[in-house]
């Protein structure tokens, strides 16, 4: 008997691999209970969603685009999109990370509750980021602003001083870069 | 085209997909197609005790006919009692369709009598589900359901019809040839990586070939076509407990089975080996050991039909995804039409290792005259009924251990045992299916007393159908493999794993008006494995064994391929165990 430090039956975590983050892209059918089977697969296998967005894109063929962004090492993503695919009402799953050039945007709605020159500075801020104004009062602005996470996360980090109430997100959307479509 | 209610539908619908046999049992929400159904007699009914028989019936029906095995059940509790069976099929890869009655779609969410979310609860354990809320939808979900549930990977499908859609009418269509919108399983592996796959093989000086249940799933070609490739490579051959049969246990290229109660040989071998081709088997826990050191110094080759088990524990460096059918019958043609041979220098030293590790007799186990060996009692029972035409299913633990190990299985679909879920009660349900599909044949549940107590209530219905099937118990007292693993984990401490006040099985086949059997020596073993099969009512054969046998060989938690251990081992096993190992069991 070889006396190697036993670990257990089951695979241990990888511990050296790196962690990535992919965006994926799931063509399913707009039926009832698909996201529920998307949902219930990450959830049922301790996948991690970072963002997920899903709405029909093509009505009348029933089909709803998903946009996932996860984590994980390069084989339980492998895994991801295995599982993924094999589910009955999805059609394609594409990886809009390592496919090619992807663009990936996001929406938020954002409060602001402020006056003078709170109000002031929210506007000049807006403007900066290309915010738009969706609604106002006398004491408040709701702006809608559309860009990558990141700038988004910038522009909710400016307004906190100016007097931010919440925020609203959609999540991110992507699809790839040039003439092709999924 | 023609109208007909819901319920007419479903009875339409088994018929035109060639279903005879359903197994169920009825209550409020399935009243309308249980009324359908005793208006035909195209299919016939089969009552059982309790929803998980009828699941578990189905998946024997299933898996020794290769056909859909069909379930009808009523909603909520009727629906809950068939997830184990269905979580069961989709660990097996076992074709099944099991309608389920609902609460009319008006009540549904309104906590109705008898009401559950069958769809939300059954996600996670079948294929696919359907909840059918039109009557409209219903040839089309009947006909898919089929479908789904016989391509590609096979699994448990349900679909949760509602009382009001049963009652409703509409058109019914027959099943036609139709492409299902977006789910196309890939059969036919990609030629490019076939035929990288032969150059690896005729290269290969340490090959071994790791098959499993997918080879069975595949159909009977899949078996003949990995024979024949077996003999054009003179590979050696090693199964999971899922694969038994397809490769013949006769045939001196057969290792026996792999795993953590695999034998010596075959376990060394896939450490040692150079090339590993998995054909149809999904590197499971149970069959890995320790991962980090699972087969270090080899290539991997794995064909499977889900590409999700390619790369999901190991490392696979040509994954070919497809119908081990198609790859290996593509595999033999290629074989030989480009004139490829084995290294056979290489082969004769890697054979000639491998007798060496055979020699070790890893199945070894010391028999005696007073007290029957649970070993001695499979291998009689393998040696009275292996010129019948003989059907094995077993419950879980030491016994279906034993076995796997003990019973030579030459033909697939001849073993049906529930091996990724590890459903206790599985065996005597099963057997019920497997001997309505072949009421001519020996149909044996190699049980254990513990386990076969979990669906006892089944042998009512073997004996209503006359089903003469035999339920061989390995009578231990223990739940065994529980009282082996606290023998080895837990310091012998025995947590609840005896049976105290267990029933007489004798006196409990009579009640059943069944015939019961005891034996409690060896020497009269024989004669009375002999009136079991010569009896033709279904039999409960009472086998006392040593309570004390544990299974080996055995790859302990934490440990690898090559650190088994041994009936007659010198380790002795409480030291085997680290602390890390007994957290996983």
């Amino acid at each position: 008997m070889s006396s190697k430090p036993a670990t257990t039956h089951y695979p241990a975590a990888p511990t050296s691999e790196r962690v990535e983050s992919r965006t994926l892209c799931v063509l399913v059918d707009n039926e009832p209970g698909v996201l529920a089977r998307v949902i219930g697969l990450f959830a049922g296998r301790g996948y991690n969603i970072d963002s997920l967005t899903v709405s029909e894109t093509e009505h009348e063929k029933h089909l709803s685009r998903i946009t996932i962004v996860t984590r994980g090492t390069p084989m339980v993503l492998e895994q991801i999109k295995n599982q993924l695919d094999r589910l009955v009402p999805v059609h394609r799953v594409i990886d809009l990370t390592t496919a090619g050039p992807a663009i990936a945007r996001e929406l938020a709605m954002v409060k602001v509750r402020g006056t003078g020159d709170h109000r002031m500075e929210a506007l000049r801020m807006a403007d900066a980021f290309r915010a738009r104004v969706i609604d106002a009062t006398t004491e408040s602005f709701v702006f809608e602003i559309t860009g990558a996470s990141d700038k988004i996360e910038s522009f909710i980090n400016l307004m906190l001083p100016v007097g931010l109430v919440e925020v609203s997100r959609t999540g991110i959307v992507a699809i790839a870069r040039g003439p092709e479509g999924m | 085209m023609s109208e007909m209610t819901g319920a007419e539908m479903v009875m339409a619908a088994l018929a035109d997909q060639g279903v005879e046999h359903v197994f169920g049992y009825p209550g409020g929400a399935v009243l309308p197609i249980y009324d359908a159904l005793f208006q035909q007699d195209k299919v016939q009914h089969i009552l059982v005790r309790h929803e998980q028989g009828a699941v578990h019936a189905a998946e024997g029906y299933a898996r020794s006919t290769g056909k859909v095995g069909t379930v009808l059940v009523t909603s909520g509790p009727g629906a809950t009692n068939a997830v184990t069976g269905l979580t069961d099929a989709l660990c097996d890869s076992v074709p099944l369709v099991v309608i389920t009655g609902q609460v009319p779609t008006h009540l549904i969410g309104n906590d109705a009598f008898q009401e559950c979310d069958t769809v939300g609860i059954t996600r996670p354990c079948t294929k696919y589900n359907y909840l059918v809320k039109s009557v409209g939808d219903l040839p089309r979900v009947l006909h898919e359901a089929f479908h789904i549930a016989a391509s590609g990977r096979p699994g448990p499908v349900v679909v949760d019809i509602p009382k009001d859609v049963q009652f409703a009418t509409g058109n019914y269509f027959k099943p036609k040839e139709f492409q299902h919108k977006g789910y196309r399983p890939k059969l036919k592996g990609d030629p490019d990586k076939i035929r990288r796959a032969v150059e690896m093989m005729a290269a290969a000086k340490r090959p071994v070939f790791y098959t499993g249940g997918g080879v069975v799933n595949s159909g009977r070609a899949a078996s003949e076509s990995l024979r024949e490739l077996a003999k054009l490579t003179g590979f050696p051959v090693t199964s999971t407990l899922m694969g038994l049969g397809a490769f013949p246990a006769a045939d001196p290229q057969w290792l026996g089975m792999l795993g953590m109660h695999g034998t010596w040989e075959a376990n060394w071998a896939m450490h040692d080996c150079d090339l590993m081709i998995a054909v149809g088997s999904r590197f499971d826990d149970r069959i890995t050991g320790r991962l980090d050191a699972f087969s270090p110094g080899s290539k991997k080759i794995h064909i499977d039909i889900d590409p999700s088990s390619i790369n999901k524990n190991v490392k696979i460096d040509l994954g070919i995804v497809g119908d081990c059918g198609h790859v290996l019958d593509n595999m033999v043609r290629l074989w030989r039409s480009g004139g490829h041979k084995a290294d056979n220098k290489a082969l004769e030293a890697w054979w000639a290792q491998i007798k060496k590790w055979r020699a070790k007799n890893s199945l070894a186990y010391r028999n005696s005259n007073e007290i029957i060996k649970p070993q001695y009692a499979i291998q009689r029972l393998y040696e009275l009924t292996k010129d019948r035409d003989t059907y094995i299913t077993t419950e879980v633990g030491q016994h279906q251990m034993w076995a796997a190990q003990f019973y030579q299985f030459q033909q697939p679909t001849r073993w049906m045992t529930s091996g990724g879920l590890g459903t206790m009660g599985y065996g005597l349900p099963a057997s019920v299916g497997v001997q309505l599909a072949h009421p001519k044949s020996l149909v044996v549940d190699i049980a254990g007393e513990a386990s076969v107590l979990m669906t006892m209530q089944e042998m009512s219905t073997a004996v209503q159908y006359d089903l003469p099937i035999k339920i061989f118990v390995i009578d231990n007292q223990y739940m065994g493999m529980v009282r082996q693993w606290q023998e080895l984990l837990h310091g012998g401490r025995y947590s609840h794993s005896y049976t105290e006040a267990l029933p007489d099985f004798v006196k409990l086949a009579e009640a059943y008006h069944a015939h019961g059997i005891r034996c409690e020596h060896p020497g009269e073993l024989d004669e009375k494995i002999r009136e079991m099969i010569e009896v033709k009512r279904p039999v409960i054969f009472d086998c006392v064994v040593d309570p004390a046998e544990n299974c080996f060989p055995m790859i302990p938690s934490g440990r690898a391929h090559n650190e088994m251990l041994l009936g007659d081992a010198t380790t002795r096993v409480e030291d085997a165990v680290t602390d890390e190992g007994k957290v996983m069991v």
